[in-house]
């Protein structure tokens, strides 16, 4: 019944939000040069790192690739849901429009995590698809059940920690009021994603596996591509996701009682 | 006469801006937190021994990493952000009225966003010489001062382009994704990621025309006192803002017969 009711309400979101993006066509068409440019971009700059040397961290050419492609993925869901709603949460604090999207008889994280949807956004997601289906042909993997579930979960999970990471920084808009900087804080840091973890110093690999767990987001994916994960990683992981999620929503619930409206 | 008034103009822009910037302290700290990623990079070069295949020491990769950061630092320019929005909410028509170029505002802008930046960008520095102690180096004083000019030429030109591709908002209401695009061949062909001298041949041979290797690692080179050609890069530097002024000029005399403010 409930599930009901918000399936509902997510299905005028995307109507009303698509109609509106679909307006600026040639937008969408400029996004689409500027996803594939970037990939292009990273896909050279590996091409750097790879060119005297075999192994890059143990990584041989073609399995860091995978790791380029799952980037892609999960920057695209980025650019689709968390960057458009999350940054809009900045544009309800400093306006007082808050207020309205607290009033309303629906779950207000569920409001602003989900109310826009950017379609450009789409097209890097499958051109991740694209480039993570070449790299399953030369790495020679094949498919199983097995190994498909465990890489949804992990993908899954690797959505979770990053919708949580955005979601936390938007949060604290209610007491910093300008937030855009933090969001590109962390944008930097989670550009550290295209690359293996076992790449860097050990004592960065500790920060970003412990302070910010970038390393759980695009690393442990890749590695059950390609066979290479441990069962306790994965089993981690998918602990990680879960803490994350529930802690940004008690994060949120927390701050809104330290919220003031425009005016009080 | 006229110099005089000229000058007391920029300097009373430059005054008001800068004390606007002291206000948002944080929010620039944060922004020059978010330029660390070429760290990243020189961590993922080290690491993995890749500086050996193209000559470079690793003090010498250290401190073009660190010099790349500085020139990004004092070379980030954002004037089609806040030139959109303003063109969006009407406030270029006032702007319009006065005597006064509305891109000297912006300009007034990023300098003094540049001055509140320098302390941060120190501490950045002394924390980075603190994990690589070997890596401190002086700069003669003729050097340094031929860095800060080719740094503000790099600036220069940022800034001339991202005016031209701001004045397309005169045309269309997103010139934002635009400049987007435009970051992508920044952002991997400047050397900010990696030294322009470790790219592959057939990069190598046409870049050096493009305006890219002299926004970062010209000027980064100069000054961590890595091989250069001195003149060679300053000349191209200015050729380059001889040829955007006048493109610059053109299409803001265009775009402005276009303007048509709110409610005509």
């Amino acid at each position: 019944m409930n599930l009901r009711k918000y399936l509902k309400v997510y299905k005028k979101f995307l109507h009303t939000s698509l109609a509106s993006e679909l307006e600026y066509k040639t937008n969408i068409l400029v996004d689409l040069i500027t996803a594939i440019l970037s990939l292009v971009g990273s896909i050279f700059l590996l091409s750097i790192f790879f060119q005297n040397n075999g192994f890059i961290g143990g990584w041989k050419f073609e399995q860091a690739l995978i790791i380029q492609a799952i980037y892609t993925i999960l920057n695209g869901i980025t650019n689709t849901w968390f960057n458009p709603n999350l940054t809009e949460i900045v544009k309800h604090i400093r306006e007082g429009t808050l207020d309205f999207v607290l009033l309303k008889p629906i779950d207000s994280q569920f409001f602003i995590s989900l109310k826009k949807i950017n379609p450009s956004g789409f097209l890097e997601i499958m051109l991740g698809f694209l480039l993570l289906f070449f790299c399953i042909r030369i790495n020679q993997i094949n498919l199983n059940l097995s190994f498909l579930t465990l890489s949804l979960i992990t993908i899954s999970c690797s959505i979770c920690i990053l919708y949580s990471l955005w979601f936390f920084i938007s949060t604290t808009t209610i007491w910093f009021v300008k937030t855009w900087n933090a969001i590109e804080v962390l944008r930097s840091f989670l550009y550290i994603g295209r690359f293996p973890l076992s790449s860097f110093s050990f004592s960065l690999r500790i920060f970003f596996s412990v302070f910010i767990p970038i390393a759980f987001i695009t690393t442990i994916p890749s590695e059950v591509f390609l066979g290479l994960s441990v069962f306790w990683k994965i089993f981690l992981e998918i602990i990680v996701a879960t803490i994350f999620l529930i802690n940004s929503r008690k994060f949120w619930l927390f701050a809104l009682k330290f919220y003031s409206s425009a005016s009080s | 006469m006229i110099s005089n008034l000229i000058n007391r103009k920029i300097f009373t822009l430059l005054k008001v801006q800068y004390s606007n910037m002291l206000e948002y302290r944080v929010e620039i700290a944060l922004w020059a937190i978010s330029g660390i990623i070429p760290f990243f990079m020189l961590n993922i070069w080290t690491n993995n021994n890749l500086n050996e295949s193209i000559n470079i020491s690793d003090t010498l990769l250290s401190r073009y990493f660190l010099c790349a950061f500085f020139v990004r630092q004092f070379s980030v320019v954002w004037v089609v952000f806040s030139f959109e929005e303003d063109s969006l909410m009407g406030k270029v028509s006032p702007y319009l009225i006065q005597p006064l170029n509305p891109f000297f505002r912006y300009f007034a802008q990023h300098l003094a966003e540049q001055i509140t930046r320098f302390p941060f960008a120190l501490i950045i520095a002394f924390f980075f010489f603190i994990f690589n102690p070997e890596s401190i180096w002086i700069p003669n004083l003729s050097i340094l001062l031929l860095s800060i000019v080719s740094t503000f030429l790099s600036f220069l030109i940022q800034f001339l382009i991202q005016s031209i591709v701001a004045c397309l908002c005169f045309w269309t209401e997103k010139a934002s994704s635009i400049e987007r695009l435009l970051f992508i061949p920044t952002l991997f062909l400047s050397g900010l990621l990696a030294p322009v001298v470790s790219f592959p041949g057939y990069v190598k041979s046409w870049i050096y025309l493009t305006p890219f290797p002299y926004l970062i690692d010209f000027p980064a080179n100069l000054l961590s006192g890595n091989e250069t050609n001195i003149i060679g890069g300053l000349s191209m530097q200015i050729l380059w803002i001889i040829l955007l002024f006048p493109l610059f000029k053109k299409i803001w005399s265009e775009g402005t017969k276009k303007y048509t403010a709110m409610g005509s």
